[in-house]
């Protein structure tokens, strides 16, 4: 009676320290530019090697701007120099490297799945909290700091605790242009940001059996916004069908025996969860975020709360920060609210099938006037596939930009960033104060959604805009 | 490579702010460093300047009375968001060692461990009685002791919190948890050799 958790964690306990933690054996590490230039130092101050080059794959990607000149100059000094040394760090320890360059070279949580290597029953860690989108395939992925960057890399494990355990159960068929970003909103939204701190959650229930790969990892992704590291999907055969013959999915000598391992994994029926929480998908609405955190979101018909309606003094006073860092009314309707920009992108929300949602609405209309809109494939491979498909082409002829692979408008570190004041209607995962650009206005939302802003020049419903 | 950790006696900073999120820490333009220093000019940036550059000066840390302390007070959550180190980094950087909420981000508080900057959760009502405390009478002294695992509040209040055994060894002795680990490095290669058996297919080459 255990957890899919449970039973990875069991099978990846190198020694226990005799107090609840355990020395976890790390599979697979993914690096970008960002958070590995300081692990590489300090293994070279203390003289130590990389242990399992091998198990590694590094990729460029919070720096890279999106823009077609990016292969012959890079303006920005300390971004090239982020770029050159990941480069540097990689090649000299025989690290895999998908360069600025390559083909493959995309968002770290995109390329990983893409390439084959994130599998059923791994652990994957990469400094970056977004690594619990890996966790689509019923692996432990998880984001961790530089420190725990280093010891990876030194050593192949990490010490860690017990999660507690919390169920997520979804069922419902979705409804017409709901998604699963919208799935994943919903569920930040009633267990807060804070909700799942100390927990892995799996994602259960008939709407998430039926979501694609792709459905599942814009699921997992977002399950950090709600505090917890880890969010799990057990596998099964979408998983399998995704996987085969990708680059580094087990070869064909070894694929059934990965397959029948696989299927041991999913959660014992008589497994106990600390928490649990269930989801109808059936009446769920397409929803937007109105505030700074990914828990202010609502359906798209509802009106920006009044946080004098709030009992909680401290609640009420984030909810009064909040918007006045956006600029927003009590009681204005969501669709009222005019935008400036439009991003279509991130680790979030820039695979194939969202490209593919986003040009089903963009097809035939034209972006808004007074409204600049950016499409950001989540990688070459995703970038070439759209290509095929014809999908840029819809795009281009709606008036949106089309654009390189990487993390883009979603931080503020390339320079695809917000001016101070703007709002933006965003595919992405964070509406922080200034994580779009300083001073910048973020409302979350899917790519459908996105897509009918753009054309509308405020927030839409998209399923009024498609009518 | 941790500095160690023992105890302080130190102005307390009051944040009064719910869901601190590491973006709001220090903002990503300043994550393009190759160092784990200098970041302290960032830590809070939009909150500490205004849009020319000039101090707010109704922001804490900018608040004579709250300059030099090296203990920050927060409301829940804080940390959230974005793994990045140079949070702690940034803090650490501008002088604290030691954060008091009541409760932080998971990654957050690992981060906290692997510098040697104490994160301290205390329940709700007593995180909000120091805030309230501090904002009365700025300038007050908060006392953190991590061997007796006790936080002296303003009023001479006395607040206990529990703290991981390992982590606070690590702490007070300023251990390198690398070091650490490697001294399990046959259990290590041993696990190696029984999972190539069981499961082949992950010790397959990344780089072909």
């Amino acid at each position: 009676m255990r957890t899919l958790f449970e039973k990875i964690r069991d099978r990846h306990v190198v020694t226990a320290r005799g107090d609840g933690n355990v020395l976890l054996y790390i599979d697979r590490q993914l690096i970008h530019e960002v958070t590995s230039p300081q692990a590489f130092e300090g293994l070279r101050l203390a003289g130590r090697s990389v242990r399992r080059p091998g198990a590694m794959l590094a990729v460029p990607d919070h720096n890279v701007p999106t823009t077609p000149d990016r292969t012959e100059r890079i303006d920005d000094r300390e971004s090239r120099e982020q770029i050159e040394e990941l480069r540097n760090n990689a090649l000299g320890a025989g690290v895999a490297l998908f360069d600025i360059t390559d083909p493959r070279q995309g968002i770290v949580h995109i390329i990983g799945p893409e390439s084959g290597l994130v599998q059923p029953g791994i652990t994957i860690v990469c400094g970056d909290s977004h690594t619990g989108t890996l966790g689509a395939f019923g692996a432990i992925a998880f984001g961790v700091g530089t420190s725990e960057v280093e010891h990876v890399l030194a050593t192949q494990t990490l010490w860690q605790g017990t999660p507690r355990r919390m169920r997520v159960t979804v069922n419902g068929a979705l409804p017409f242009m709901v998604t699963p970003k919208d799935v994943i909103l919903a569920v930040i939204a009633k267990i807060g940001a804070s909700g799942g701190t100390g927990y892995a959650i799996e994602f259960a229930g008939e709407t998430i059996r039926k979501m694609s790969m792709e459905g599942r990892m814009t699921v997992c992704n977002m399950t950090i916004e709600a505090g917890a590291r880890f969010g799990l999907i057990a596998p099964d055969e979408t998983t399998s069908a995704y996987l085969k013959g990708r680059p580094l999915a087990p070869p064909a000598e070894m694929w059934d025996a990965a397959v029948a391992d696989w299927k041991t994994l999913p959660s014992d029926p008589d497994a106990t969860w600390d928490r649990e929480e269930t989801l109808d998908a059936s009446n769920l609405e397409p929803h937007v975020t109105w505030g700074t955190s990914p828990q202010d979101a609502l359906p798209v018909g509802g009106v920006v709360p009044d946080p004098e309606a709030q009992p909680d003094p401290s609640e009420r006073a984030r909810m009064r920060r909040a918007l006045e860092y956006m600029g927003l009314a009590p009681g204005t309707r969501m669709t009222d609210i005019v935008v400036d920009k439009v991003f279509i992108g991130s680790c979030t929300n820039s695979r194939i099938e969202d490209l593919r949602a986003a040009a089903a609405v963009a097809s035939g209309r034209k972006v808004h006037a007074n409204v600049t809109a950016l499409v950001v494939p989540g990688s070459g491979l995703v970038k070439r596939q759209a290509e095929e498909e014809g999908l840029d082409r819809v795009f281009v002829a709606a008036g949106f930009q089309w654009r390189l692979p990487g993390c883009s408008m979603c931080l503020g570190m390339n320079p695809d960033k917000l001016k101070p004041g703007e709002r933006c209607a965003s595919t992405s995962n964070r509406n922080f104060e200034g994580r779009q650009g300083p001073g910048g206005r973020t409302h979350l939302m899917s790519p459908a959604m996105a897509a009918a802003a753009a054309v509308s020049g405020r927030i839409a419903d998209v399923r009024e805009v498609v009518r | 490579m941790i500095e160690k950790f023992v105890s302080l006696d130190t102005v307390g900073v009051p944040l009064d702010r719910g869901n601190v999120d590491t973006d709001a820490i220090i903002p990503a333009r300043y994550l393009k460093t190759l160092k784990r220093t200098g970041l302290g000019v960032g830590l809070f940036f939009a909150w500490r300047y205004d849009a020319g550059g000039a101090e707010l000066p109704d922001f804490p840390l900018n608040r004579p009375s709250f300059r030099g302390g090296k203990v920050l007070v927060a409301g829940e959550n804080f940390g959230c968001g974005s793994s990045r180190e140079h949070a702690v980094w940034a803090l650490m950087d501008f002088g604290f060692r030691a954060v008091i909420a009541p409760s932080f981000s998971d990654i957050f508080h690992n981060n906290c461990l692997k510098n040697g900057m104490l994160p301290v959760t205390l329940p709700a009502a007593e995180v909000r009685s120091l805030i309230d405390a501090l904002l009365a009478a700025p300038g007050g002294k908060i006392a953190v002791d991590l061997p007796a695992q006790t936080v002296r509040g303003p009023g001479g209040d006395i607040h206990a919190f529990r703290v991981d055994p390992f982590a606070k060894k690590c702490l007070l002795e300023g251990l390198d948890e690398i070091a650490l680990t490697l001294t399990s490095a046959a259990e290590i290669d041993r696990y190696e050799r029984e999972r190539k058996k069981a499961t082949p297919w992950l010790f397959l080459d990344l780089a072909g």
